[in-house]
């Protein structure tokens, strides 16, 4: 497995493909942001299909596969099919969706009868037009690649120096034209760099999954980053590394299309994410749950003490402890411990008493509920008997701030809605 | 020198052909706030995209300032609803607030250090600087009427256009937000304030506009607000207007005869 990803690596003619998709994924990471935030994803799938007719069109006219005919072609074609959705959405009364789906069917329809016809005619080249339903990297010549580093270059400049008038269109359509920006303008321009994109990738990836090279890396990027222009960065290298790995994996058997793989690998980027993002991956929630729940588990246990002291028990057993509260007793202990090793507890064979700190800390805590059923019962009109579960869940939570708007707010109690003293420090 | 800050005359808009405002009429004066109320649905936020160019009209104009809204652009700052955007956006308090300082022709420079300065003031100024690298979904509802108030606020215009800012606001932040309206009212700023509700927040506005698909009344609180015009604004009193909506919706019929256009 090794040896073959270093000789795939060190093979001039495999260097010269790896080259040509990193291009490609990191322009369709770019490009596809802007798609995806626009909330335009739709659009960039009809755009992929459309373009087929565009690309047959160019090598009928040229006769052989030549890419900047394809890539005139592709544009022209694209930007009909913007066009053509755009003025069916407005005209009648189907929605942008069905008339997305109508377009994009129908040039697709198009574009395979043209393909048909083509492979009749016999032409020596035909079987490489063929590649562009689901991609074929190893067909890219190295003037291919020229040519779409060339565009690609163009790409970036135009997204760098419009970067401003992007996010506000993106993000806020109608105070861009507030400010005088001509909207209707950044969205051309916006959709002509999508269907350059495509035009570059359908070589490589095909017409059929090129929309998932523009959007899947950007739906991915946002869960790692608050901040536009490193979602640009980071959706730039999952399409640049997803495109590589797409072209590795395919060379695994011979004659195999590349698009499916690129798309496996973007799978396992959107995977990766789901799993690992900061916050909202699933790992990031379950420790934020695990934390949760042993915070609870403290406040509990504390509070619990705190009440056995009130009714005249200072030091507490396990036993006590189960007569209050039901709880896993293997929580119970390791909980319990950790109380002991921050110092809140002290532990002489298993009983327990309140340190100093442990005391303030549960006083708090017995404070911030008892606040808070007097607050509910006071200003919101519960009634006392329905307060106390409420309040159970919500004590975790007061903050310091919180606590001292309560305090301002009730002006300083000294019981709460059961007539039980409310301790201050 | 005229008096005007909104000059609207004869102004009509349609959705797909069916009307929501009908031959608007009205002057707004400069250096007050103005209240546009109406009920939900009555073409308030129509009529403010109307004034600001944001939509194509079917018949009259708006001027701002006696001006097109082309040649005073600088000079008005138009906060929209705050449903209208996804919060869900890559963009931190700062970042929305320094879009104020984007302006035509100047979208292609760095921001300078001015630019940011200002930004940061307009935070201050909505209470906001604690949450200045907050991502913007995570704010409350009053917060992000706040950091749309403030990136208005930065835009230094001279009349501020705002679409129910007291939307979704706590109490506490709907007196930060009147106070700073009425401040801005003191340096001499126009503020025009799309409400739809006459109980909360009223007796702050000097002038209202009632509106309910036509135009029911316009001028000075006090002499505005009588029990006929808000039964106007508020009751059934469209019935008539809104059967021919449906009469229009139903046949397809042009609003404006093709051909026979008033000269
Ligand atoms: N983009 C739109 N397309 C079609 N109808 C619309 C559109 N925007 C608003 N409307 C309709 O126009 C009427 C007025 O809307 P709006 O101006 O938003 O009212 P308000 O702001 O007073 O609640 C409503 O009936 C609404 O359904
Ligand atoms: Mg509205």
């Amino acid at each position: 497995m090794i040896e073959r990803i270093i000789y795939f690596f060190s093979d001039p003619i495999a260097q010269k493909v790896i080259l040509g998709v990193a291009i490609i994924g990191a322009i369709s990471g770019v490009v596809g942001t802007f798609s995806f935030l626009r909330k335009k994803t739709l659009i960039a799938d009809a755009i992929s299909h459309s373009v087929l007719p565009g690309v047959c069109i160019g090598f009928i006219f040229a006769g052989t596969k030549d890419p900047i005919l394809l890539m005139i072609g592709s544009l022209v074609i694209g930007w009909f099919s913007v066009w053509i959705i755009d003025y069916i959405s407005s005209t009648t009364k189907l929605s942008e969706d069905t008339s997305i789906a109508l377009v994009s069917t129908l040039f697709f329809a198009i574009g395979s009868v043209l393909l048909s016809f083509i492979s009749k005619s016999g032409n020596a080249e035909q079987s490489g037009l063929k590649n562009f339903l689901f991609g074929k990297a190893a067909t890219m010549t190295a003037f291919d690649i020229q040519v779409f580093a060339i565009v690609s270059i163009g790409i970036l400049l135009i997204v760098i120096v419009f970067f401003k008038p992007f996010q506000i269109v993106c993000f806020n359509l109608e105070f861009a034209r507030s400010i005088g920006v001509k909207v209707r303008r950044i969205e051309f321009l916006l959709s002509t760099l999508t269907v350059l994109t495509v035009a570059i990738g359908i070589q490589a990836v095909g017409v059929v999954l090129m929309s998932a090279l523009l959007i899947a890396p950007a739906a991915s990027a946002r869960y790692w980053t608050n901040k536009l222009p490193i979602m640009v960065f980071i959706a730039a290298i999952f399409g640049m590394l997803s495109g590589v790995m797409g072209v590795m994996f395919s060379t695994i058997k011979d004659n195999m299309p590349t698009g499916p793989w690129i798309v496996f690998a973007l799978f396992l980027f959107t995977l990766l994410t789901l799993l690992f993002a900061p916050k909202k991956g699933w790992f990031s929630i379950r420790k934020r749950n695990k934390l949760n729940s042993r915070k609870i588990a403290e406040e509990n246990i504390l509070k619990i003490i705190y009440h056995l002291k009130e009714e005249g028990n200072s030091t507490i057993s396990f036993g006590n402890f189960l007569e209050k509260r039901t709880m896993d007793t293997i929580l119970l202990e390791k909980t319990l411990n950790y109380l002991v090793d921050i110092g809140f507890l002290k532990d002489s064979k298993k009983l327990f008493t309140l340190t100093e700190n442990g005391e303030l800390e549960a006083a708090r805590i017995v404070r911030s509920h008892r606040l808070w059923e007097l607050y509910l019962t006071k200003r919101m009109n519960f009634k006392d008997d329905h307060i106390h579960g409420t309040a159970e869940t919500i004590e975790h939570l007061i903050t310091p701030e919180i606590e001292k708007e309560l305090l301002k707010e009730l002006d300083f109690p000294t019981s709460d809605p059961h007539n039980k003293e409310i301790p201050y420090a | 020198m005229s008096q005007n800050s909104i000059e609207v005359h004869n102004l009509s808009v349609a959705y797909n052909r069916i009307p929501v405002l009908w031959d608007i009429d009205f002057e707004l004066p400069k250096g007050q706030i103005i209240g546009i109320v109406g009920p939900n649905g009555s073409g308030k936020s129509t009529l403010l995209k109307a004034i600001m160019g944001l939509i194509p009209l079917s018949s009259g104009f708006a001027k701002i300032f006696d001006k097109e809204l082309d040649l005073v652009r600088e000079r008005v700052a138009y906060v929209p609803q705050r449903e209208s955007v996804d919060w869900d956006f890559p963009a931190t308090v700062e970042d929305v607030v320094r879009m104020g300082r984007y302006k035509k022709g100047k979208l292609f420079n760095r921001l300078s250090s001015i630019d940011k300065h200002l930004a940061s003031e307009a935070i201050e100024k909505v209470k906001l600087t604690p949450y200045k690298d907050r991502q913007i979904s995570q704010l409350s509802g009053g917060q992000q009427q706040r950091v749309f108030l403030a990136r208005a606020l930065t835009q230094g215009a001279d009349m501020y256009v705002m679409d129910e800012p007291f939307v979704g606001v706590d109490v506490a932040t709907e007196k930060t937000i009147l106070e700073l309206l009425i401040s801005m009212k003191n340096e001499g700023k126009t503020v025009v304030i799309v409400h739809h509700d006459l109980q909360t927040v009223s007796d702050s506005f000097d002038y209202l506009v009632l509106l309910n698909t036509r135009l029911i009344a316009h001028g000075p609180t006090k002499e505005i607000l009588t029990e006929e015009n808000l039964q106007a604004t508020y009751g059934g009193q469209l019935n008539l207007l809104s059967k021919i909506r449906n009469i229009i919706k139903n046949k397809d019929f042009p609003m404006r005869e093709k051909g026979f256009e008033d000269k």
